[in-house]
């Protein structure tokens, strides 16, 4: 506990460029936009997947060769061959680390929507594109965000290990403070990872609780 | 920036008893969490189904450990375990393998149609073993699915344990980036996802065997 009053009391360690503020922006950074893109790939095909089945066995197969991916030995190999300086060998790996998940679920979300469900928005009147907005993404939303859930979880852990290659984010306290004995320092930087990787989890809980229809209970749950 | 082959096939001879003795490392490191974290999950979510108010507490404790991210917990470990020890990296992949399966384990289970449960207990059967006979054998394909889950996970995250010393083929990562140098980052890359590719080969086969009924219907 001397270790957490020495790092979050020194009041040098709250401005700056080494600051926490500058290092939770950027671990923000790294964390949000390989978010980002990941969604911007995942959700669609995902949502295509399930929806028309096409291509099933490909998406899961390459969605757990892609969990088997060691994040540090991709970041290593990806800022040899392109240097440091910007921020994109970093955002490859993340965004590897992030589509499994976001994937596997939308696709599983989508397909296991009740048949009779679906039959009855056809019968309805509905078409393709209105079945899967209307019915089918409602229903599979659960699912949908736990997967989300899981990889904002895990890209804000894993972003961590971008400061060995000596970019920013919390786990340059980490990082740092390894090479140079400082402990309060790392256990500092492990303290303020876990917390944002928290507050990820409790936000993506309320999302829910606002987002999902009453009406659509707790279903089975993927990762 | 000179011309460097991306893989220099003698450096991977000459250090190939290296690359074994970090191979088999990782192999203990990755297996070992899966195993205890299976052999926990099995009676707390047995214990989750029978007492469905235990089951939120736990799922909520699980998905907090499971937000904890590994390396901080390694950073937090080192003074109880020591640096570069393998008990360092084995606790944390743990306690994942259970958050993945304490649900699977429940899931499982609450897939086991109630007509089929009732037939059990019509035919006499006790509740041991109307579990072990009916129950479990019903529950495997979920409990494995999340079992392929957490055995491709741990293998990948064992690697993460290079950073604080231990890491079986991490090392490699750290030792190519030190040196500037491809070779033993893809030799690591490429062994790790091949181990996890076996893993999950091997948990796939485990499936057929266990549920010989369910290819008959043609399931995945």
């Amino acid at each position: 506990m001397n270790w957490l009053i020495d790092f979050f009391g020194d009041s040098a360690n709250w401005s700056g460029p080494d600051g926490i503020p500058t290092r939770l922006l950027e671990h923000l950074e790294f964390s949000g936009l390989s978010l980002l893109l990941a969604m911007l790939i995942a959700l669609p095909l995902g949502l295509w997947i399930g929806h028309t089945g096409k291509g099933a066995l490909f998406a899961i197969l390459s969605a757990n060769a892609a969990r088997a991916l060691p994040t540090l030995g991709l970041l290593v190999l990806i800022v040899l061959l392109m240097g440091v300086g910007t921020i994109i060998p970093v955002l490859i790996p993340l965004v590897a680390l992030a589509i499994p998940p976001i994937l596997v679920n939308t696709y599983e979300g989508i397909r296991g929507v009740d048949p009779d469900l679906r039959d009855a928005a056809y019968g309805m009147g509905l078409r393709g594109g209105q079945v899967l907005g209307r019915v089918l993404v409602p229903v599979a939303l659960p699912l949908i965000l736990l997967g989300l859930r899981i990889a904002a979880i895990q890209v804000v852990s894993t972003a961590a290990v971008a400061a060995y290659v000596g970019l920013g984010g919390f786990g340059r306290y980490i990082v740092d403070g390894l090479a140079t004995k400082d402990f309060p320092r790392t256990i500092g930087g492990a303290v303020l990872v876990a917390l944002l990787a928290l507050i990820v989890q409790l936000g993506f809980g309320l999302v829910q609780r606002f987002t999902v229809s009453a009406g659509v209970s707790q279903r089975q749950s993927i990762r | 920036m000179h011309e460097e082959p991306l893989v220099r096939w003698d450096w991977i001879g000459r250090n190939w008893p290296t690359i074994q003795g970090l191979l088999e490392d990782h192999v203990v490191m990755a297996l070992v969490p899966i195993v205890i974290g299976l052999l926990v999950a099995l009676p707390l979510g047995l214990a989750g189904v029978r007492w469905r108010w235990l089951y939120q507490p736990t799922v909520g404790l699980m998905n907090v450990i499971y937000s904890l991210p590994s390396l901080a917990v390694f950073i937090v470990l080192i003074p109880i375990t020591g640096l570069a020890t393998r008990t360092t990296v084995m606790i944390p992949l743990t306690f994942y393998a259970m958050a993945v399966l304490i649900p699977a384990v429940v899931d499982g289970l609450t897939s086991v149609p109630d007509h089929v449960r009732q037939s059990a207990v019509a035919m006499g059967f006790t509740p041991l073993r109307r579990l072990l006979q009916v129950e479990l054998p019903i529950a495997v394909p979920v409990v494995l699915a999340g079992l392929r889950v957490a055995a491709v996970s741990s293998i990948s995250l064992v690697s993460v344990g290079a950073l604080v010393g231990r890491g079986g083929l991490g090392y490699l990562f750290i030792d190519g980036w030190q040196r500037q140098f491809y070779t033993p980052i893809i030799v690591g890359i490429v062994l790790v996802v091949a181990l996890a590719a076996v893993a999950d080969l091997l948990l796939v086969l485990a499936q057929r065997l266990l549920t010989p009924w369910s290819r008959a219907r043609g399931s995945a």
